[in-house]
C-alpha cells in the first residue's frame, strides 16, 4: 500500500510517500493513523492535529472509519488551499 | 475533458477564443482568473513575497473533472475550462483559470462562481507563503466552506 502525505505532513515525516503493509487488524484508515504514529517521532508530530487532517483513499476523499482493505494508495493532508 | 493542472503560465484571451471558434450558439462567456498576490488578508500579517502551490497528481484531476461534471448537470453549459497551474508564483502570477460558455448569462456567470468554490475546498492543493520573516502554510478559510456549502442547499 502506498501512503502519501503533502504540505505540513509531509515536512513531519520527511517523506513524500511509502509503500508499506500495514497489520492486517489495521482495517480503516483511522487505525492506519494510530498504526504510523508509531513508526517515528516524525510521524506522530504529523498526525498531532488529527481532528485538521483530511484523508483520501484511493484519490477519493474519505472519514477516519472507512475501510482500507484492497487500497491500493491512502493520502494524508491538511484542509486544501487551492484557487 | 477540458480540466488542466500544468506549471504554464495560461492565456485567457487564447483560452477563449480558442473555446469559441466557429460556434455560433455560444452567447455568454464567463471567466475568473485568481491571481497570487502581496497582501495577507490577516491583519499585521506581512507581505507575500512568493508562494508556492503543492498538489496530488491524479486526485487533482480527478477532482476538478468532478467540478466540471457536476456543473454541467446543474446548467446549461456549452463548454467550459478549468487551468490551476502548480509550483512557485510571484505576486502578480495568474494561478488558476475558470471559463464557461453557454447561451445566456446566468449559467455562465453561476457555473464560473460554483466551480471557484467547489476546487477551493475540493480540489487538493495546499498554499506555502514566504515573508520576509519565514514561510508558512496557509491555512483554510471557513469563508470558502461557507461559499461552497452555498450550492449543496435545498431551493
Amino acid at each position: 500500500m502506498k501512503i502519501l502525505y503533502f504540505a505540513w505532513l509531509r515536512q513531519h515525516t520527511g517523506m513524500a510517500e511509502e509503500i508499506l503493509e500495514p497489520a492486517p487488524q489495521v482495517a480503516t484508515a483511522g487505525a492506519l493513523i494510530d498504526w504510523l504514529i508509531d513508526r517515528s517521532p516524525g510521524h506522530a508530530a504529523a498526525f498531532e492535529q488529527r481532528s485538521s487532517i483530511r484523508i483520501a483513499i484511493d484519490q477519493a476523499f474519505a472519514d477516519p472509519g472507512d475501510s482500507i482493505v484492497g487500497a491500493a494508495e491512502v493520502a494524508f493532508f491538511p484542509p486544501v488551499t487551492g484557487g | 475533458m477540458t480540466v488542466r493542472v500544468q506549471a504554464e503560465s495560461f492565456d485567457l484571451g487564447a483560452e477563449t477564443d480558442r473555446l469559441t471558434a466557429g460556434r455560433r450558439d455560444v452567447g455568454a462567456v464567463a471567466s475568473f482568473v485568481g491571481i497570487a498576490r502581496e497582501t495577507n488578508p490577516d491583519e499585521g500579517a506581512e507581505p507575500v513575497i512568493a508562494m508556492t502551490l503543492e498538489h496530488y497528481p491524479g486526485m487533482t484531476e480527478r477532482m476538478l473533472a468532478a467540478a466540471e461534471a457536476d456543473a454541467r448537470t446543474r446548467w446549461p453549459l456549452l463548454d467550459c475550462l478549468i487551468v490551476h497551474r502548480y509550483g512557485r508564483f510571484l505576486p502578480g502570477d495568474p494561478i488558476v483559470l475558470v471559463v464557461t460558455l453557454s447561451s445566456h448569462r446566468q449559467a455562465a456567470f453561476d457555473a464560473c462562481a460554483f466551480l471557484m468554490d467547489y476546487l477551493k475546498t475540493q480540489a487538493p492543493f495546499w498554499k506555502h507563503e514566504e515573508t520576509a520573516s519565514g514561510a508558512r502554510w496557509v491555512a483554510a478559510r471557513a469563508t470558502d466552506d461557507a461559499a461552497a456549502a452555498r450550492w449543496t442547499k435545498k431551493d
